[in-house]
Formats: C-alpha cells, structure tokens, sequence
C-alpha cells in the first residue's frame, strides 16, 4: 500500500511539473492577447494580470489602420502574396529536383548531390551580403522578387527530406509503371508525387513558417512602406521613439500569430512527425 | 566512372539534368555566385553606388587592430553561443525525458511546450518579450505581487540582465530540440531499461549508462544545429534590445547588419561576412571531430 501511495505521488509531482512547465511556455502568449484588449492605458498597470479590466477591442481597429496611411490589410495582403509564392515554388522545385537524385541516374550526380549537402551546412546568412548587392544590381530591391524567386529554385533542406522520404518508395513501383508505359515525368507525377504527399505537407508547413517569420530578408529588401511585410511593419510599429500605442502593437501582434497557430494546430501530427524524423528547427 | 546504372540500363543525363535543373541554376545563382563575390568585396571598399575599390588586406587589418565593436559582438554571441545553446539543450532533454514517461496528458503538454518554438522568429514574439522584461512589464509585476515591492529596473535596458533576457528567451523555445530528444528517446528499445533494472541500476545509472549513449547521436545533430543557428542570432537582438545596453547584446549579425545596411560599408560587411563563415566552420568541424570519441553509433543490422 505504501509502495502504491509513494508511486501515485510521483506521478503526482509529475503532472505538477508538467503543469507549472506549461504555465511558463504559455503564459507570455496568453499576456499578450490579454493586453490586446486591455485600454491602452491599463497595459503597464498592474502588467502581470491576465485578465483586463474592461473589454477593449478598440485596440484592433486602432491598430489594423497601421501607419503612414496604410492599413495592416496592405501588410498581411504582401506577406500572404510571398508566402504563398514561396511555398509553391520550394515544393514544386524541391520535389522535382529530389526525385531527379534519388531515381535518376545522371553524369557528375555525386558531384551535384554534394553541392545539395555542402548548402544544407553554409549558413544562408553568410552571402547575404553579395547577395544583396546582386539583387540590387539587377534593380530586384524594393520589389518582392528576392524574397520569391530564389525559392523556385530548390533549397537543399527539403530537397534532403523529399530525398530520404522518396528512397523508402519502393523501386517496383517506378518499374512497373514504366513497363505501363509512363515516361519520367509520368512516374514522376503519377507514381512517386501522391507517395510523398505528407512529406510535401511538412515541406509546405516548415516553408510556411520560416517565409511568414522572414524578417531580415524583409527588412533589407523592402523599403517602401506600402511593401512591407508584417513582420517589418510590426517593428516600425513598436517604434520606442514614437510613442507606440502598446496596446494596439499587440492586437496586430496577435493576429499576426493567429495563421502560424492555426497551422499548428491543423497540421501537428505533420510538423511533430517532420521535426523529429529529419530535425528541422522550428 | 563510378555511377549507380539503372535496372533499364545505362545513364539518363537527360532527363536527370532536366529534373535538377532548378538546382544547378539557383546553386550558381544564389550560392555560388554570391559566394566568390563575398570574397571579393571583402578585399574591396564599396557603398553600393560607386564602384567598388581594391584595398587588399585594410578590412581585415581594420577589424582585428581598431574595431573595438568587432571584438565586443563576437564576445557577445560566444557568451550567447556558450550559455543558450547548452542551457537550452541540457532544458530539453529534461523536458523530453519527463514527456516521455507514461502521463496523462502527454499529447496537450507536448503541445504547449511546443508552441513558443513555432512563432519563435516573428518578430510579435520579439516585441511581446521586449515588453515582458521592460520596466513596468509583467515579470516585474510578479516579483512585485510576491515580493510586495515590485524592482525598480528594466530587465531589458540593464547593461548587466540585457543579454541574460535574451537567453533566457532561447531557453524559453526548447520545443524542436525537444521533439528530436523525444524521438531520439522513443527509439530506445524498452528491454534495455527492463534489463537494467533486473542487474539493480538505479535512475541515475540507466540515464547515464543507458540513456546518454544512445541519444549521442540526437545531440551531436542538435549540437551542430544550435551552433550555427546561435551564430546567426539577429531578431532578438534588433527588436527587444537594439544591441544595446552598451553594446552587451550586439550580436555579430547584427554588426555586420549595421555595417552593411546602415553605415552602407558593404565591403567592410563582407569581411565581417567571411571571418563568421570562418569561425562556423571550424566550430562545426571541432564538433565533429571530437565526436568520434563521444557519439555511439549503435551497429544496426
């Protein structure tokens, strides 16, 4: 009977532990929504509460107006264009160059699969420098076009996790369709696409995130205000030297975070399955 | 020529360079290009409008003799590097050690735990943290409601809690490490923990003994992973702090950020730009050097 209790209390300390782990993790989200409705001057006051004191939803439509004369409709409509652009072109890129490695055999295909592996260790970062200038050459800054044309061209982190995903196919497949009569393409579309639809799905979803939470790319390439992306809005937003109206900063930081948590929450099984079999950071 | 024949028989160049084509294009265009470019603009005075000036070895000579910045962001983000990362990840193995136990509600744990780490680069989370750590912010209102007397200082604008804040944000999003520790932890057969119990080991003997080996190779990954990306820190550093109080956070990033796009000493930046890609290297090559005398590769077979 002791042994039992003992056992019970353990499991106990757990669940609290558990409990109190969850508390912090969400508790600075859950302040941040509290204070989108807190009135403006009730934010700092009394700051740790969670509840405000009256309703305020105000603070939306206060905030949606955005700055400069442009609304956050403007912000979210770019940042849904380059999302969206991007997330296409890495899963229809990476795909077709994925199954280009791991199906076809091809010339000097060891020496181009170890440009894929060496890219997966640079540090994009690194070159953003040249980059910059290159795009600013070809007259592309202040456009959306650096931030979505590199996409259409493969990136060796989903090109790696379509690859692995697509060995595990078996090869009779491939085989049988061609006896069927299917050409490349055709086994391409037909046979190995539908195959890998989950890891497009994790594809898309991880794409999703990092090109919504794009900042610096954002941040050096866009510099009229009528292109920003949330991201940049939100920071010039919360600028200390003009008096931010805290508030409304965090109604449309709120919303800025609603797509990301309603992709999680769809797609978890996807994101939790794909972070852990290929380690993508989130 | 040492190439994988297909079953249909001999090579398909054809239609091998047609599917990778995309890759061969973006590869030169956005990696390969740029590449040897940052080399050369590192030898070069440049602004973006005039035409770039050869003067050999000046940016490198400039950084390690007058630079005192270039010395305070690299100080900076290895006192970053050294204590977030190892904080974060000694914190999610924990944290996935207890979710892997048979609980109650792992699934809605897993979750929260989970959900700083997947908006964790947008800048809302950056100016909310900004907020939280500020003077009147909400931590000081907890210290207050429990002490009585909430501190009278800005976490944030501090010189010496600044850059603890921003660790303690790193910390905050333990959720991927933690999710490659989890499925590290699964893959360890149950028998051996049952065996090990049988022969008399205690907890401590089987995390140590059992546990730590065969997860080497998760934290080898996760080691290398946070690594770099520690090396990379910039939003952080832009939003909440805007590498102040007195420098303490001016992460490396974002050096050569301000020298680039806002000094526009594109040359200068690109310096800085070669000596990380420099220091990343050796780090990641140091790690996997040593780690043929840490990590356990159990024979599969």
């Amino acid at each position: 009977m002791t042994r039992n209790s003992k056992f019970s209390m353990g499991k106990l300390m757990i669940q609290l532990l558990c409990v109190l782990i969850g508390i912090v993790s969400l508790y600075p989200l859950v302040w941040m929504v509290a204070s989108s409705f807190k009135e403006s001057s009730q934010v700092f006051v009394s700051a740790h509460s969670l509840i405000p004191r009256s309703w305020d939803f105000s603070n939306y439509t206060t905030g949606w107006r955005g700055f400069a004369g442009i609304t956050f409709g403007t912000f979210f409509k770019n940042t849904i264009i380059i999302v969206c652009s991007v997330v296409t072109g890495t899963v229809v890129s990476c795909s077709l160059i994925a199954y280009g490695f791991a199906r076809i055999p091809f010339r000097l295909k060891g020496f181009w699969f170890g440009t894929v592996m060496l890219t997966l260790l640079l540090p994009g970062q690194i070159v953003q420098i040249p980059q910059y200038i290159i795009f600013h050459k070809l007259g592309w800054v202040n456009t959306f076009l650096p931030l979505i044309v590199p996409a259409f061209f493969g990136s060796a982190f989903f090109i790696f996790l379509l690859l692995q995903f697509i060995r595990t196919i078996p090869y009779e497949l491939d085989e049988a369709a061609k006896i069927d009569g299917c050409s490349r393409f055709g086994i391409f579309a037909r046979v190995i696409m539908p195959l890998i639809t989950p890891a497009l799905v994790t594809a898309a979803i991880f794409e999703f995130y990092w090109s919504w939470d794009n900042f610096f790319g954002a941040l050096i390439y866009l510099g009229k205000p009528q292109l920003y992306t949330i991201s940049v809005a939100l920071r010039l937003f919360a600028d200390p030297s003009s008096g931010t109206d805290w508030s409304a900063m965090f109604a449309m930081a709120t919303l800025s975070l609603i797509p990301p948590i309603l992709i999680f929450f769809v797609f978890q099984r996807y994101i939790v399955e794909g972070i852990s079999t290929t380690g993508l950071k989130g | 020529m040492k190439q994988k024949i297909g079953k249909a028989g001999g090579l398909e160049n054809g239609a091998g360079y047609l599917f990778i084509l995309p890759w061969i294009i973006g590869f030169i265009a956005f990696t390969a290009i740029p590449f040897v470019a940052l080399f050369y603009f590192s030898f070069t005075n440049y602004d973006l409008l005039s035409t770039p000036k050869w003067i050999g070895l000046d940016n490198f000579i400039r950084m390690f003799t007058t630079d005192e910045k270039f010395f305070t962001s690299l100080k900076v983000t290895f006192f970053y590097v050294l204590t977030a990362i190892p904080l974060r990840l000694i914190f999610a193995l924990f944290i996935a050690m207890l979710l892997n136990m048979k609980i109650k509600f792992v699934g809605v744990y897993r979750t929260a735990f989970y959900v700083p780490s997947i908006i964790g680069g947008s800048v809302a989370v950056a100016v909310m943290w900004g907020q939280l750590f500020g003077l009147n912010g909400a931590v000081n209102g907890i210290i207050g409601a429990v002490t009585g007397t909430p501190p009278n200082v800005s976490w944030i604008a501090n010189p010496d809690t600044a850059l603890w804040t921003l660790i303690l944000m790193a910390v905050w999003q333990f959720g991927s490490p933690m999710i490659i520790f989890l499925a590290g932890l699964k893959n360890i057969p149950e028998s051996y923990y049952e065996a090990a119990v049988v022969d008399g080991a205690n907890a401590f003997h089987r995390f140590v003994k059992i546990t730590l080996p065969l997860l080497t190779p998760v934290i080898l990954f996760n080691l290398v992973m946070q690594i770099i990306g520690g090396f990379m820190t910039f939003t952080q550093g832009l939003i909440i702090t805007a590498g102040g109080p007195l420098d303490r956070t001016l992460f490396y990033q974002l050096y050569v950020y301000r020298q680039g796009f806002e000094f526009l000493d594109m040359g200068y930046a690109a310096a800085l730009s070669c000596f990380l890609l420099l220091i990343v290297a050796v780090l990641t090559a140091l790690v996997f050097k040593s780690s043929s005398s840490w990590v356990h590769y159990e024979s599969k077979g």
